[in-house]
């Protein structure tokens, strides 16, 4: 008797800890369930729990790991790419995942009928994608196709070596069609729900939380800790923080501002550097600003080590390139801290001591912390080069209005985080006419390398894009770098265990379990 | 008293379509649109997207169907969220808002009158000072500062109550502190209004009459003195009650509920038009129905007030 109770006992601890529920709070309310709808990293947090792609993001490195493709090979030249969808694996209701399912999915993605958001990055990259997108051509265009019925290939638009890293993206989420076909938008809704990844939907209240519960369907669900994961919607930082240490959280990925101090003491808080870059718009266009050596003195003449001790606090990393560094990639050297070399570039200029600089702003959009920032380099600047400078603050909407559409602005505070870990992410940024090129800069040596990098991969590729940030930063100071962002999650990792720091900060839920 | 009821709701249809029509246009000459992002959206994408929501038409064809689909109390789909049309987001989120400002405007009309009567009859006593202070830290702590105060202490130190989320997480016991918060400071309000009514009451004609007359000092207050003193606090109700539906955003945000304050104030800084328009008719009919409401109650109350 004694016995069984014992065995019974340890039976019941087992189960309790290896079923584990999980609470994260989450940011913004998702915009939708759909992964082809959605945009944000809120939804990609939810999407990875529910979907499984072809690869998804390794939990310490964020590079491609096997997911619903066990395998994949490039040819020599890198322009097509091969994967093997994992035999026998099924949606939630048990219907079979096949390469055709993938097709039908991609071209969804891509159909200009449902102008989902960031389709334009499969479009980009797989070869005949724009033309589909635009409704130049029909599906027939899209240079995708099921070999047979686990192989599905794809040919890209050039050599794109980082294809699968990048498909761990939503943009890329093979979606249950034979559900989407019956029941058309409802398909997100919960009664109508399927899905092939760790985690199946069983509760939305809009608004409040997305619950997901363990779906037993999944081809790997042994090796799956969490029993489910509720996503709190909250952007109060405050909010949060109180509900972390309430017990009524076990994660939060971003911390309150004003208690950054008392944060940072927590053993819990962990900061890492962030796939991302935050830095200032210079409009070239205006007057004083399309001089170089002005540009380059103003980047001379603030101390972004300062600016990151004393005023972001948050560990960040002060940054003189615009590209973070990563495997393979050395960014720019840039221009360090050097207020008498400012003020000689200055002069240079034709504005000795600052005088006859005309009065410019900077905008940012309206935030405590933005202000804080702008702050500092407008008294920095007033005081290393004697020129004044303007703060100006718009509500969001207004901001970007003012930044991307009328460019009716002379320095804008802006912000980059990489959609996937290749340096392109950032350089693709700055062609000349480019989507993102709101400072309207260009210069046609920068656009052949981008475009050569295009062409090519390897080692040569890596080489162009930093020869081309070289241009970027060193030459031209097109843009003021000035931190690279950091990951600040709190998690009590002496409780859960696969969740590690990372450059995307992209935790693929399989992997986070009860610590034992 | 029919025809005044009719008339009232039949007024509501021109103030709507005033209400409608400007915010229409109003909302649309802010800089931006529901598609602007930071990761600005190509050129391909923008156009397929204003195709999808009739965006591409004249100003003039969207503002007729718009009116159309409001007649027909069809919001159409949110532009931000794109698995739920305007309906069903005031379907979940207003019966919440609505309980949460109902169960607190009940806290503070019971709580105040009574504090008022109690401060009234006791003027220039302990009873009336403690009152008064009340009413004065209720009128000046805002909400952001009494909310997470409530949660530290009652959610995180004492753990009493959830720090957060709604009926559908913790049961009933999650409307308490939220709801305590929300009225707060229109208790304080009632309270000192109430208060100051009573005091005019009390020293007027009929009541010198009254108590002439040897009533008992209860039968005084609670029939004749409440009755009247009570006219201005109905008189606040009525903008009280949407005020309180209205602005439980803040109590929404520090305690997660999933009403529809929240995504209102989202839906201005995203500029999702539709959800904006559905919101601001749906606060429109809620503003002049407590209006009327609180006219019908004024009838009840003064004797001087007939419908016809």
């Amino acid at each position: 008797m004694k016995r069984s109770l014992v065995v019974l006992f340890a039976l019941l601890s087992v189960f309790a800890l290896g079923a584990q529920s999980f609470v994260m709070v989450n940011g913004a309310e998702p915009v939708s369930l759909d992964p082809h709808a959605v945009e944000g990293v809120p939804e990609h947090r939810i999407y990875m729990a529910l979907f499984e792609g072809l690869t998804i993001s390794d939990p310490r490195t964020n590079r491609a790991l096997p997911g619903l493709a066990e395998s994949w090979s490039f040819s020599k030249d890198y322009k097509t790419i091969t994967f093997k969808i994992r035999k026998g694996v099924t949606w939630s209701d048990g219907v079979e995942i096949t390469a055709d399912t993938v097709v039908k999915s991609w071209i969804r993605k891509m159909d200009p009928k449902n102008a989902f958001q960031y389709a334009d990055l499969p479009a980009g990259y797989i070869a005949g994608g724009m033309d589909y997108l635009s409704g130049k051509a029909g599906p027939e265009a899209l240079q995708i196709k099921a070999v047979d019925k686990y192989t599905f290939q794809v040919n890209l638009v050039g050599p794109v070596p980082f294809f699968p890293d990048m498909v761990v993206h939503y943009a890329f989420a093979v979606v249950p069609m034979h559900a989407i076909e019956k029941y058309g938008d409802a398909w997100v809704k919960k009664e109508n729900w399927v899905s092939n990844g760790p985690f199946v939907l069983s509760d939305y209240v809009p608004q409040e939380k997305v619950v997901v519960t363990k779906n037993p369907k999944y081809w790997d669900a042994k090796n799956v800790g969490l029993k489910s994961v509720t996503f709190l919607a909250n952007e109060d930082a405050n909010v949060g923080y109180n509900l972390y240490k309430s017990g009524a959280a076990d994660w939060i990925e971003t911390v309150p501002l004003e208690l950054i101090s008392e944060v940072k003491l927590r053993s819990d808080f962990h900061v890492a550097p962030e796939y991302g870059s935050y830095y200032y718009i210079i409009n070239v266009t205006r007057k004083g600003l399309d001089d170089p050596r002005v540009r380059k003195a103003l980047a001379m003449s603030f101390d972004k080590k300062a600016l990151v001790e004393q005023v972001v606090q948050g560990g960040q990393v002060p940054a003189d390139s615009f590209v973070p560094p990563s495997t393979g990639y050395t960014p720019a050297k840039g221009y360090a801290f050097d207020p008498a070399a400012a003020r000689k570039l200055l002069a240079e200029a034709g504005y000795p001591d600052g005088k006859g600089f005309p009065t410019f702003s900077i905008l940012y959009n309206t935030s405590a912390a933005h202000k804080k920032i702008a702050e500092f380099i407008q008294a920095q600047w007033k005081t290393n080069l004697g020129i004044s400078v303007n703060l100006v603050n718009q509500e969001w909407g207004t901001y970007l209005d003012t930044r991307s559409q009328s460019h009716d602005f002379d320095i804008a505070r802006a912000g980059w985080i990489a959609d996937y870990l290749d340096p392109s992410t950032f350089s693709d940024m700055w062609i000349t006419g480019g989507t993102q090129n709101d400072g309207l800069y260009s210069n046609p040596r920068y656009d052949a390398l981008i475009q050569r990098a295009r062409e090519i991969s390897g080692a040569e590729r890596m080489q162009a894009l930093m020869d081309a940030e070289k241009i970027l930063i060193d030459e031209d100071m097109a843009v003021l770098p000035i931190y690279f962002y950091v990951t600040q999650n709190v998690i009590d990792l002496n409780k859960w265990e696969g969740w590690y720091p990372n450059p995307m900060n992209q935790h693929p839920w399989k992997f986070v379990r009860p610590k034992k | 008293m029919a025809r005044y009821f009719i008339r009232r709701v039949l007024s509501l249809i021109p103030t709507l379509f005033v209400i409608v029509t400007l915010s229409f246009f109003l909302i649309r000459l802010a800089p931006g649109g529901p598609f602007a992002r930071e990761k600005a959206v190509p050129e391909i994408i923008l156009q397929n997207l204003l195709k999808r929501y009739h965006m591409d038409e004249p100003l003039w064809n969207q503002y007729v169907r718009y009116l159309g689909d409001v007649v027909r109390w069809d919001f159409g789909p949110s532009f931000r969220y794109r698995d739920l049309t305007v309906n069903e987001m005031i379907d979940s989120g207003l019966p919440i808002s609505m309980l949460l400002g109902v169960t607190s405007l009940v806290m503070a009309v019971v709580s105040g009158v009574a504090v008022g009567i109690v401060s009234a009859l006791k003027q220039n006593k302990w009873p009336d000072y403690v009152a008064v202070s009340l009413a004065v830290i209720g009128i000046s702590v805002p909400l952001f500062v009494l909310g997470p105060i409530l949660q530290l202490f009652v959610g995180l130190r004492w753990k009493i109550l959830p720090m957060g989320q709604w009926i559908s997480t913790h049961g009933w016991k999650a409307i308490i502190l939220p709801a305590l918060t929300l009225s707060f400071p229109y208790f304080a309000y009632i309270a000192r209004l109430s208060r100051a009514s009573i005091l005019e009451v009390l020293r007027s004609d009929y009541i010198r009459t009254a108590r002439a007359k040897g009533l008992k000092e209860s039968v005084v207050v609670w029939k004749h003195v409440l009755k009247g003193a009570l006219l201005p606090v109905v008189t606040y109700l009525g903008p009280a009650f949407s005020g309180i539906v209205v602005g439980s955003v803040v109590v929404e945000t520090v305690f997660l509920i999933p009403g529809i304050g929240r995504p209102f104030v989202q839906s201005a800084i995203n500029r999702d038009y539709t959800l904006i328009m559905g919101e601001v008719v749906v606060y429109s009919v809620i503003l002049v129905v407590a209006n009327l409401l609180v006219d019908i109650i004024y009838g009840f109350l003064d004797p001087r007030i007939s419908y016809k």
